[in-house]
């Protein structure tokens, strides 16, 4: 069973976010409130692939990435940044520091599904 | 010489024998010949009768078959059709089954909080992410002086906005209208009195205040049917909640000045 962690700090997002991963075979969901919050509970269950807005309180998405591609227990889980941050430089920046897919919200659940299914084969 | 005689004799009725057993041998491979021929000629028209029969069987199963081909062609071009069909509204249905999620997700938590604070925070997610707006004002409507004073702000500063008037300009006329605003477009520079879109926050026919939206993200290049779903639950979802968690907040307060009261009234009295 794969576990999706969703590090969001709205809950609005989060829960819209969730039910999009429910509905892929098997996923299950586990919810983060920030970057703090997503360390947490990556040093207590096995993630598949996170999904993490970039503007958050406590910790950023930008630093969450960075954090996890240095750590050696969790660099190659796969990251999908969703943040309301448009520009193609945000985008670039969030690449090259090891996020592996950026989507811009309002998010599409459908390109959202495909990309998460994309990174469990 | 008698002898001699009767041996010629013998001897010449031999050959004529002979002769005779000769011709009639000719005659026999005469007609061997002819026969065979014949039974060639049989054979050959046996064989072509076969084959005609043959021709005509293969030619009947080759219009049968091309029939099948061509029923099975129209069935083929029928299911690729239908295949087209259930894609498309396949499609539509996960489109709708997304925006009712949305619809769903919104709602669910617009009413998940009682506090005043808590709904606007949720009414501004709500127009962020999933409308996708970039710079937006919530006015609520002052019943004292019939005023739209905002209260909550993205993208700009809500110290800096200016109390409107109902009736006045866009936002007041939405606001007294109960109508809903749309522009075309979402102009360069936003301007507070001229927003992209305006939407009145209503209970029944009752305005409570006014959401005007001046610019959408860069990514957000228009509005789907599914904004158009959100803007008319916000109309009604958003007012409630906001209403219902105003007067929850008034109501504590009433009740915890109530309670102090009443503690007061309780203590014993000092002498």
């Amino acid at each position: 069973m794969p576990n999706i962690l969703v590090v969001e700090d709205s809950p609005t997002m989060r829960q819209l976010i969730g039910f999009a991963i429910k509905r892929i075979a098997d996923a299950k969901v586990i919810e983060a409130t920030d970057g703090v919050d997503a360390l947490k509970k990556l040093s207590t269950q096995k993630v598949d692939v996170i999904l993490a807005d970039i503007n958050m309180p406590i910790m950023d998405g930008l630093k969450l990435v960075s954090l996890v591609r240095n750590n050696p227990s969790y660099k190659s889980i796969p990251i999908i940044m969703i943040t309301t941050e448009g520009a193609e430089e945000d985008k670039k920046k969030a690449l090259a520091i090891g996020a592996n897919a950026y989507l811009t919200k309002p998010i599409q659940t459908q390109e959202l599904m495909k990309l998460v299914s994309s990174f469990l084969t | 010489m008698e002898k001699e005689t009767g041996i010629l004799k013998k001897a010449e009725e031999f050959l004529q024998i002979f002769k005779k057993g000769e011709e009639f041998t000719k005659d026999l491979i005469k007609e061997n010949e002819r026969l065979r021929f014949r039974i060639a000629q049989l054979e050959e028209a046996i064989r072509n009768t076969g084959n005609e029969e043959k021709i005509q069987l293969y030619e009947e199963r080759i219009k049968i078959l091309d029939r099948e081909i061509n029923s099975l062609t129209e069935r083929y071009r029928k299911v690729e059709e239908e295949n087209k069909d259930f894609v498309s509204k396949y499609l539509e249905v996960e489109t709708e089954n997304n925006n009712l999620a949305n619809l769903y997700v919104a709602s669910y938590q617009l009413h998940s909080t009682l506090d005043f604070n808590e709904v606007l925070r949720i009414v501004m997610e709500i127009i962020i992410n999933l409308i996708g707006a970039e710079q937006f004002t919530i006015f609520l409507m002052d019943e004292k002086t019939n005023e739209l004073v905002p209260v909550a702000a993205e993208g700009l500063s809500l110290g800096e906005l200016p109390k409107l008037k109902l009736g006045e300009g866009t936002i007041g006329g939405v606001a007294k209208e109960g109508v809903s605003y749309f522009a075309e477009n979402p102009g360069e520079n936003p301007d507070i009195a001229k927003p992209f879109v305006c939407i009145p926050l209503k209970i029944k026919e009752h305005v409570i205040g006014v959401i005007s939206i001046y610019s959408l993200f860069t990514q957000k290049k228009a509005f789907s049917n599914i904004d158009y779903e959100l803007f008319g639950l916000l109309a009604g979802h958003a007012a409630t909640a906001i209403f219902s968690s105003k007067l929850y907040t008034q109501s504590e307060r009433k009740l915890t000045t109530i309670q102090s009261f009443l503690d007061l009234l309780k203590e014993k009295p000092k002498r």
